[in-house]
């Protein structure tokens, strides 16, 4: 089993769902509770990754960030090395292909909740940024934690992203995936076969814990 | 300290609410048929929906004020809210909803106050449970004590108690009625329940169609409707069709004849003229029942009729009599129907008051 490819995938998904539970809570709220007219502009980027070509968001990034991209220039140009083709790059590009599976399950629970709940906070007192601390994010912690392991799950799964944006460099782009892919690639079927299978078991264990968690244990009886 | 409202809001293309109205410290009942845009007035009042144009203050404090582009946050209002639904916060004990708006004080203190509120409401012993885990009517008490515990400046009800049961309401009613007695502060009370209007209303503001068509005590709104809809919604059983035949503006009463009928009613004066049509409403239970017919008797209306059917009803008897093909329902206790042997097609004579009999304008 190729380790370093696994711990390289570990960390990278580590790295994305953090960074995406902190992007994703704003955006999920602006989705959510915003009245804009533009809102479904919003939906629609975010919901892009579910629909777009790996390929075609990898071809995206790698331009974004290649070196004639001013992204790219002022990367080189802070650390001296090259964006593409480097794990900084492999977290942007898992971000963004990453987004609807953090967003969406949050803004889902978010919308659950009972706007009259977020009135009666605000009778008694409590400004905007109050009421999501005591009140939005209590009731919606099963969408936050459904949508770190998506997130984390999915991270790790990616495939066509990782090879277009950050190549195949041990120890530093290869991840799980890849990995497997060269694994085949070799007719070494029985180290793809051991890789395969655990990424098989992690992202059922993911998903068993997202839908356990789908339930409100502190649910309102109707009154009676 | 006084509530100033004045607030125009235009919801639909065919609801508008425009009212104007001052009221002071005590219970002032908002009463109307739902739809009439009562819960608006109050979503107003606390900053959840903002008006289109109007004024908002309470004393010189000023909550909203379209031509001077006031419109102070829902947070910094100082009303307290107890909704329909209660919203109580379903992930926090009973004791922490109560705490809720008390972020600012010391956690002293806020123990404190939490506990004295939960005394006075009867539920200092489910504090540490959560709103699923108790009864509707302490939930109830959870709410009042939430909004209340913050000390606002004026406080809004939102047909509180219109999903508990009868016995549950008034002792309730009894303690919210200790708390306004000690606090006095103005508080809107909206219901359609005129039974929650009597037990606590010192005023009644009524609300149709986004207006106030009647402001005054429950006696004078409620008690002598002017309009069908309000005879309907204040509970009584009896519209009657009729045609005015005689004036008698000497004795202050008029005479109508019941639609289809020869039977006449002695009714009070009203402002319609002899050959106008006009509605009379009678409560079931302001009406008598004689087996024989009475005799020597003060009331003006004596009216035949004949049972056609008869249910009872817990501790009621309702008699659908017909009278000269005229359906009217009357109310008595089990003991009198028993006692007059009534059943369906027995002959019966109803008595009515002319002061039981109000005509109401058919709007």
């Amino acid at each position: 089993m190729d380790w370093t490819a696994i711990a390289l995938s570990v960390r990278l998904a580590a790295l994305v769902s953090a960074i995406l539970l902190v992007v994703g809570l704003p955006i999920a709220y602006w989705l959510t509770f915003s009245s804009s007219r533009w809102r479904f502009v919003c939906e629609s980027i975010v919901a892009l990754p579910l629909v777009l070509p790996p390929t075609v968001l990898g071809f995206y990034v790698l331009l974004a960030l290649g070196s004639r991209s001013p992204i790219g220039r002022a990367w080189t140009a802070l650390t001296g090395r090259g964006l593409a083709f480097s794990f900084e790059a492999l977290v942007i590009a898992s971000i963004l292909y990453s987004l609807p599976f953090a967003v969406q399950p949050i803004a889902a629970a978010f919308a659950q909740i009972d706007r009259t709940l977020l009135e009666a906070s605000a009778t008694l007192g409590a400004g905007r940024l109050q009421t999501f601390a005591r009140v939005v994010m209590p009731l919606s912690i099963e969408g936050l934690l459904a949508g770190v392991v998506l997130t984390f799950a999915h991270t790790i799964g990616e495939f066509g992203v990782v090879l277009m944006v950050g190549g195949n460099l041990p120890g530093v782009t290869r991840t799980v995936s890849i990995s497997i892919y060269d694994d085949v690639q070799s007719f070494d079927f029985a180290s793809a076969h051991e890789t395969a299978l655990l990424l098989l078991v992690v992202s059922f264990a993911a998903l068993a814990v997202v839908y356990g968690l789908m339930r409100k244990p502190w649910a309102v009886a109707p009154l009676s | 300290m006084t509530l100033a409202v004045r607030a125009r809001k235009r919801l639909s293309r065919h609801f508008s609410l425009d009212v104007a109205f001052d009221v002071d410290s005590g219970v002032t009942i908002v009463f109307g048929e739902s739809g009439s845009g009562k819960t608006t007035v109050l979503r107003c009042v606390a900053g959840l929906t903002e008006p289109d144009d109007g004024r908002i203050a309470i004393g010189d404090r000023v909550l909203y004020d379209a031509a001077g582009g006031v419109a102070v946050a829902p947070a910094e209002r100082r009303v307290g809210f107890v909704f329909q639904h209660l919203a109580l916060f379903p992930h926090l004990t009973a004791s922490r909803n109560i705490a809720y708006g008390l972020s600012r004080l010391s956690g002293e203190e806020r123990q404190a106050r939490t506990s004295a509120i939960a005394a006075s409401f009867h539920i200092a012993h489910l504090l540490d449970r959560r709103p699923a885990e108790i009864s509707g009517g302490e939930r109830q008490r959870v709410g009042l004590a939430r909004a209340l515990v913050t000390d606002p400046a004026i406080l809004l009800l939102d047909e509180p108690l219109s999903a508990l049961d009868r016995a549950t309401q008034s002792r309730i009613i009894a303690d919210l009625r200790e708390w306004n007695d000690a606090h006095r502060i103005p508080i809107l009370y909206v219901t359609h329940s005129q039974r929650e209007a009597f037990a606590l209303g010192e005023r009644v503001l009524l609300l149709r169609e986004g207006a106030i068509v009647g402001d005054g005590s429950p006696d004078a709104v409620l008690e002598a409707p002017s309009h069908e809809g309000v005879a309907r919604l204040a509970g009584f059983e009896n519209l009657l069709d009729a045609e005015v035949v005689d004036r008698r503006p000497d004795s202050g009463v008029m005479v109508a004849r019941l639609a289809g009928t020869d039977v006449e009613l002695e009714t009070p004066l009203a402002s319609a003229a002899a050959g106008a049509r006009v509605r009379i409403a009678v409560r079931a239970g302001d009406i008598l029942v004689a087996a024989e017919r009475p005799r020597g008797l003060s009331a003006r209306n004596i009216i035949a009729g004949r049972i056609a059917a008869l249910t009872r009803q817990g501790p009621t008897v309702r008699l659908h009599v017909d009278v000269g093909g005229v359906p009217i329902e009357a109310h008595v206790t089990p003991a009198s129907s028993e006692l007059l042997g009534l059943h369906p097609s027995t002959d019966v004579w109803l008595v009515i008051k002319t002061h039981s009999c109000h005509p109401v304008s058919a709007v």
